[in-house]
């Protein structure tokens, strides 16, 4: 496919050498954890050229690279992270569906950050903390712990400027996190080969969200958070309509290609 | 020119200012925020900057287009830093406007009702993966030349800004270069993917300079006040020269049939640039000017109730902060382990 000559000088892998590869449970684990934040780097890339003020086209960008390199790292200890990221179909992808919600507007934003950032942020600790956890797993999430800190600090002041700015934004912000919580049923579901204590994790993860959400005169949404029959479906591979048309812009343009090098 | 004191203390007349404010920049002196200046070189400064400001976030729009269909992981992630390098630029130089005076908020709403202007070579639409590999080639290529002189302008914060902004475009440059190398050797489709790009880039890109000398609006006064430095046709002559050796080690052609180097001249001879297509684009009529700015303002109409409500929390938090010391608040912030790298907050 490619003209003969090898690719251009410029280094090419997030490692400088090919990493022992993880299998089985751990390989899922590296797998699930990177498509998450695979999926939510790009919904948050979508609002670059878009945001509500300049600053924010920054920080979304940023986090939106923070997740993008968590994924690289991931995907390169299970694999070819390009093939992984573009040529896998929509049943074989074990993100969350939680991080696959469309934008909506920056208050539905916001609300995916908050229970997304919060939860990572409690995840990468226990991961980094746990003789258990694979390896190469647990450094990478010493490593990403102090950016999803920053991420979290993100979301938590955003979520603070909305639900205590004006009537507008509180509404606005109450309606996100209660769009959002119906997809919130699968940050805790147990990932194999991270032997985690899930439901002390979770109920951190709704302290630390009580907390936040009272200071911003909201509350925490009552209703279910799955739906009646997706409840832990995207770890399955089970995902939302609009999952697909994700899937058909990322991949189109390496897809058209095959075998070629970029 | 910071030693100057400030005007108010001792009342020369205008002619002792202006001579002092023409001997600092005759001196190569830095003119200061704080430092007398003629009215018109305000003027001129605040135009220049404001539209460079304006190219930057307007710039934004045709590269990050491509970014959910970046085709590797790699190209993606150099792709949203090169777009987010773009918006930090328009904030360096939104805060170099606001030292003469100007709000943020005031130029754009200028960009908005269309009373300012930004670069033309952001109406052109990017079409295929490889457009954004010539942008970073040339259009960011052709910024670095016009940029680079401007480190020395005459206004300390202008110049101050384009330091920190000339290192990220030659970042951006080198990135565009790679990418078209990359697919000039790729396959055969990728190889044609290259050369269109440059094909459609290429005359816009020579445009970027404005023009020619003999037409140029604005050259001769920002030449004496050292704002410029170099004339449009020779910073042309200088980004024609770079190019043309480039585009051999990239195994691509440009597009110009008389374009060929002059022994006598020490320069390459280029064909005859369209002007009219030129200002055509520049009244409103090139392929994306409206659609570019429709972007703009939707964002910023879509983002006012968040900046409001913004404004809103900053008022009651500072009212909190003054009132008498009560109980203490049930929750109080976190504190970042890191601060946000870009000051990620908004007012
Ligand atoms: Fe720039
Ligand atoms: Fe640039």
């Amino acid at each position: 496919m490619t003209a003969g000559s090898p690719p251009p000088a410029a280094p090419a892998a997030t490692s400088p050498s090919e990493p022992a590869r993880l299998v089985g449970e751990d390989a899922t684990a590296a797998l699930m954890l990177g498509d998450d934040a695979l999926i939510l780097s790009h919904r948050l890339a979508e609002w670059t050229g878009h945001a509500p003020a300049l600053e924010e086209d920054v920080a979304l960008a940023n986090i939106s690279l923070d997740l993008l390199g968590q994924a690289r790292t991931l995907f390169s200890l299970v694999g070819n992270e390009d093939e992984l990221a573009f040529l896998r179909e929509e049943r074989a992808f074990h993100n969350i569906q939680l991080v696959e919600q469309p934008n909506g507007d920056f208050a539905h934003t916001i609300a995916r950050q908050l229970y997304f950032s919060v939860a990572q942020e409690i995840r990468w600790t226990a991961v980094a903390g746990s003789p258990d956890c694979p390896t190469p797993i647990r450094e990478l999430a010493a490593k990403a712990v102090k950016e999803t800190a920053y991420h979290r600090d993100h979301a938590w002041e955003w979520t603070l400027r909305l639900g205590d700015g004006t009537d507008e934004s509180r509404t606005r912000m109450r309606r996100g996190i209660e769009v959002m919580w119906r997809h919130t049923g699968e940050l805790f579901v147990p990932i194999p080969g991270l032997p985690l204590d899930e439901p002390a994790l979770r109920a951190q993860w709704l302290t630390a969200l009580e907390t936040v959400l009272a200071a911003a005169t909201l509350t925490l949404p009552e209703g279910p958070d799955a739906d009646a029959w997706t409840a832990g479906g995207g770890r399955q591979g089970v995902h939302t309509e609009s999952f697909g048309f994700l899937l058909a812009e990322m991949q189109h343009l390496h897809r058209s290609h095959p075998g070629a090098t970029w | 020119m910071t030693t100057a004191p400030p005007a108010e203390q001792r009342s020369p007349g205008p002619s002792e200012l202006e001579r002092a404010f023409d001997a600092a920049v005759a001196a190569e002196e830095r003119i200061e925020p704080r430092d007398w200046m003629p009215d018109a070189y305000r003027a001129t400064l605040v135009r220049q900057i404001a539209q460079h400001a304006h190219s930057e976030i307007i710039g934004m729009q045709p590269e990050a287009n491509w970014i959910t269909r970046a085709p590797s992981l790699r190209r993606k992630a150099i792709l949203i830093a090169k777009v987010q390098d773009e918006a930090g630029h328009g904030l360096y130089l939104y805060s170099a406007a606001e030292t003469l005076g100007v709000s943020r908020d005031e130029l754009l709403d200028k960009l908005h009702a269309g009373r300012q202007r930004y670069s033309s070579i952001f109406n052109y639409p990017t079409l295929t993966w490889a457009d954004v590999g010539a942008i970073g080639w040339l259009v960011d290529g052709a910024a670095i030349t016009n940029q680079v002189p401007l480190c020395r302008c005459s206004y300390g914060p202008y110049a101050r800004a384009m330091v920190r902004i000339c290192k990220e475009e030659s970042f951006h440059q080198r990135q565009g270069y790679e990418l078209l190398l990359a697919l000039s050797h790729g396959t055969e489709a990728q190889h044609a993917m290259a050369q269109d790009a440059v094909d459609r880039w290429w005359w816009p890109s020579l445009m970027m300079f404005g023009p020619p000398d003999d037409r140029s609006a604005h050259s001769a006064q920002s030449m004496a006040w050292k704002i410029k430095r170099h004339s449009n046709d020779e910073l042309r002559q200088r980004f024609v020269d770079i190019c043309v050796p480039q585009a051999a080690s990239l195994g691509l052609t440009l597009p110009d049939p008389d374009l060929r180097w002059n022994e006598q001249r020490g320069h390459h001879d280029f064909g005859a640039i369209d002007w009219d297509e030129f200002s055509q684009v520049l009244k409103g009529n090139g392929p994306c000017n409206e659609q570019r700015i429709d972007q703009r303002r939707r964002a910023h109409d879509d983002g006012a109730w968040v900046r409001e409500a913004a404004s809103a929390h900053a008022v009651k938090r500072r009212a909190r902060a003054t009132e008498p010391p009560g109980p203490p608040p049930a929750v109080s912030s976190p504190t970042p382990r890191h601060a946000p790298q870009n000051g990620a907050t908004t007012t």
